[in-house]
C-alpha cells in the first residue's frame, strides 16, 4: 500500500515534468505532407493516362510503382529519415512509409548478409503491416460475402 | 553500501567521440573524434569496438604506459552479452571482466578497479566503456534510417569510447569512495523517457551516500548525475525534495545536458545517454576543472536503464540502477 502511494506520488512528478508535444502543429503538418503525397499520386495518375493512354487502373499502379521507387530513392539516399522525423504519419502512412520501412531495414542489416540480414529482417517493420493488412483483407472481404452476397 | 578506498587514484584518461559529440561544446576536449559515424570501419558495430580499442590505446599513450604495466581490464558497453567490450579486450590481451550496468557501467567498472586496487590484488587498471548512437538504436529500436518520430522526453545514445587508468601509484585525482547503488522499479514503462525511469536509482544512491559517509550534498562542489536529461533533471531535484529532504539544486548537473548544445543539436532532443555518456563529460571538462582547482570535490552517479526490448513488450517495468563515485583533488 505504501509503495503504491509511493509510485503515484512519482507519477505524479514525472507528469508535471512531462513537456507538451506540439501535437497541433504535428498534425497539421501531416495533414498537408500526406496531402501532397497524394496530391502527388494524382497527378501521376492523369499524366500517366495522357501519356501511355493506359486505364486508370493501370495508371495508378504505375503510380503506385513511382511512389516507392522515389521513396526507396530517399531512403537509399539518407534524407528520407530526416523528412520522416519533420512530417511524420505524413509521410509514413502513404505508401512511401511502407517502401521505406523496408527499405530502411534492408539498409540497416545489408552488415549481417543476404540471407540472416536483409532476407529475415526486411519485413522488421513492414510484417504488421503485411500481416493485419491480411487478416483485415479477409475479414471485410466475408463480412461482404455474408451480407451483400459478395455482388459489387 | 559503501565503500571508502585506500590508494586508489585516477592516473590518466582518454575520450574518443564520433561526429554529434564533436558538434557539442566539449568538441575541442576530446583526444579524438570522427566526423564519420563508420568510424573507418564497415559496420556500427565494429566502429563501436573501433572507438573502445582506440581509448585504450590512447590512454597507455597518454600516461607513458604499455599493455605490461596493466594488471586488468573492466570494460562494459550496451550491445548484446556485451560484444563491443569483448572483442576489444581481446585486441589489448590483458585480464577482462566484462560489466553491463547499461548507462551506469562506467562507475560500476571504476568503484570494482577501485576496489581492487584498494585491496593491494592488482596495482593497476583500465575501466573503459563504449556505446554507438547507431548500433544501440539497431539494437534497441527501429533501422536507423527509419526515422520514426520520438518525442521531446527521449534521449540521444551518445557515440564514444572512454578509458581510464586506475593506480595505487599518488596522483592529484583520488578516487575517494564509492557507493554501490539498488535496482529501482517506480513502475515506469516508457523508453522513451528514460529520465523518469532512473531519477529515483539516482534519488536513492546519491541518498545513500550521504548517510553512510555522514555528508550534506554541499560538501561537494558538484554532484553529477549520469544521463537523466533535461526533464529527468527536473525530476530528480524535486524527488529528492519530497521523498528524501534534500536539496541538490546548488551544486548539480547532468553529463546528458553537458555533452551537447540542446538548443542547436535539436536531434539530440533531452539529452544524451549511454554508458559513454557521463564518461565523455566527466574524464574531459570536469576533470579538467578538477585538476585546475576550479572544483575540488566531484560525486558523479552514473545511471543506469536496465531496458530490454522483450521485457519491455511484454508490458513489465523498466528497471533502473544507479553507483556513485567520489573523486576528490589533493
Amino acid at each position: 500500500m505504501v509503495k503504491k502511494m509511493k509510485n503515484k506520488k512519482y507519477e505524479e512528478i514525472t507528469e508535471k515534468h512531462k513537456p507538451n508535444e506540439h501535437r497541433g502543429k504535428n498534425c497539421l503538418v501531416a495533414f498537408l505532407i500526406g496531402g501532397l503525397i497524394g496530391g502527388l499520386g494524382e497527378i501521376l495518375i492523369e499524366l500517366y493516362i495522357m501519356w501511355f493512354h493506359i486505364s486508370q487502373s493501370q495508371a495508378s499502379t504505375y503510380m503506385i510503382i513511382t511512389l516507392i521507387f522515389l521513396a526507396c530513392l530517399c531512403t537509399a539516399l539518407g534524407f528520407f529519415d530526416k523528412w520522416v522525423t519533420f512530417a511524420r504519419c505524413g509521410l509514413l502512412i502513404p505508401i512511401t512509409g511502407f517502401a521505406h520501412s523496408m527499405q530502411s531495414a534492408s539498409l540497416e542489416y545489408k552488415t549481417e548478409g543476404l540471407v540472416y540480414g536483409i532476407g529475415s529482417n526486411a519485413f522488421k517493420l513492414a510484417g504488421t503491416v503485411i500481416v493485419y493488412g491480411v487478416v483485415s483483407a479477409w475479414s471485410f472481404g466475408m463480412i461482404r460475402l455474408l451480407i451483400g452476397g459478395g455482388a459489387v | 553500501m559503501t565503500f571508502k578506498f585506500n590508494n586508489v587514484y585516477l592516473k590518466e584518461v582518454a575520450t574518443i567521440a564520433g561526429p554529434y559529440e564533436k558538434k557539442g561544446p566539449l568538441g575541442n576536449l576530446f583526444d579524438k573524434t570522427y566526423k564519420d559515424l563508420y568510424c573507418e570501419e564497415t559496420s556500427w558495430e565494429r566502429a563501436e569496438v573501433h572507438l573502445l580499442n582506440e581509448s585504450m590505446k590512447k590512454v597507455l599513450k597518454k600516461s607513458n604506459l604499455t599493455k605490461e604495466d596493466i594488471d586488468l581490464l573492466i570494460a562494459g558497453d550496451l550491445l548484446n552479452q556485451i560484444s563491443s567490450s569483448s572483442y576489444a579486450a581481446y585486441d589489448l590481451g590483458k585480464p577482462f571482466l566484462g560489466i553491463y550496468n547499461a548507462c551506469a557501467t562506467n562507475t560500476e567498472a571504476l568503484i570494482i578497479g577501485s576496489s581492487l586496487i584498494s585491496s593491494k590484488y592488482i596495482k593497476k587498471c583500465i575501466c573503459s566503456v563504449s556505446s554507438h548512437n547507431m548500433s544501440s538504436e539497431k539494437q534497441f529500436r527501429n533501422p536507423t534510417e527509419y526515422g520514426a518520430p520520438k518525442p521531446k522526453t527521449a534521449t540521444f545514445t551518445s557515440t564514444g569510447g572512454a578509458s581510464a587508468i586506475l593506480t595505487d601509484e599518488k596522483t592529484n585525482i583520488k578516487i575517494e569512495s564509492g557507493t554501490i547503488g539498488k535496482i529501482m522499479d517506480l513502475e515506469q514503462k516508457d523508453p522513451l523517457n528514460m529520465g523518469a525511469v532512473m531519477a529515483p536509482a539516482a534519488a536513492e544512491t546519491i541518498y545513500q551516500h550521504l548517510t553512510d559517509t555522514n555528508r550534506d550534498p554541499n560538501y561537494y562542489d558538484l554532484i553529477l548525475t549520469g544521463d537523466l536529461g533535461l526533464y529527468g533533471k527536473e525530476i530528480l531535484i524535486e524527488y529528492m525534495k519530497k521523498e528524501y529532504k534534500i536539496d541538490i539544486s546548488n551544486n548539480y548537473n547532468d553529463c546528458g545536458i553537458m555533452l551537447y548544445d540542446l538548443k542547436k543539436q535539436k536531434e539530440i532532443l533531452a539529452g544524451g545517454s549511454g554508458p559513454v555518456c557521463s564518461a565523455l563529460v566527466l574524464y574531459t571538462i570536469v576533470l579538467e576543472q578538477m585538476r585546475q582547482k576550479n572544483i575540488k570535490r566531484v560525486l558523479m552517479v552514473a545511471t543506469g536503464a536496465l531496458f530490454n526490448p522483450n521485457f519491455v513488450f511484454q508490458k513489465e517495468n523498466i528497471l533502473s540502477i544507479a553507483h556513485a563515485v567520489s573523486l576528490e583533488v589533493i
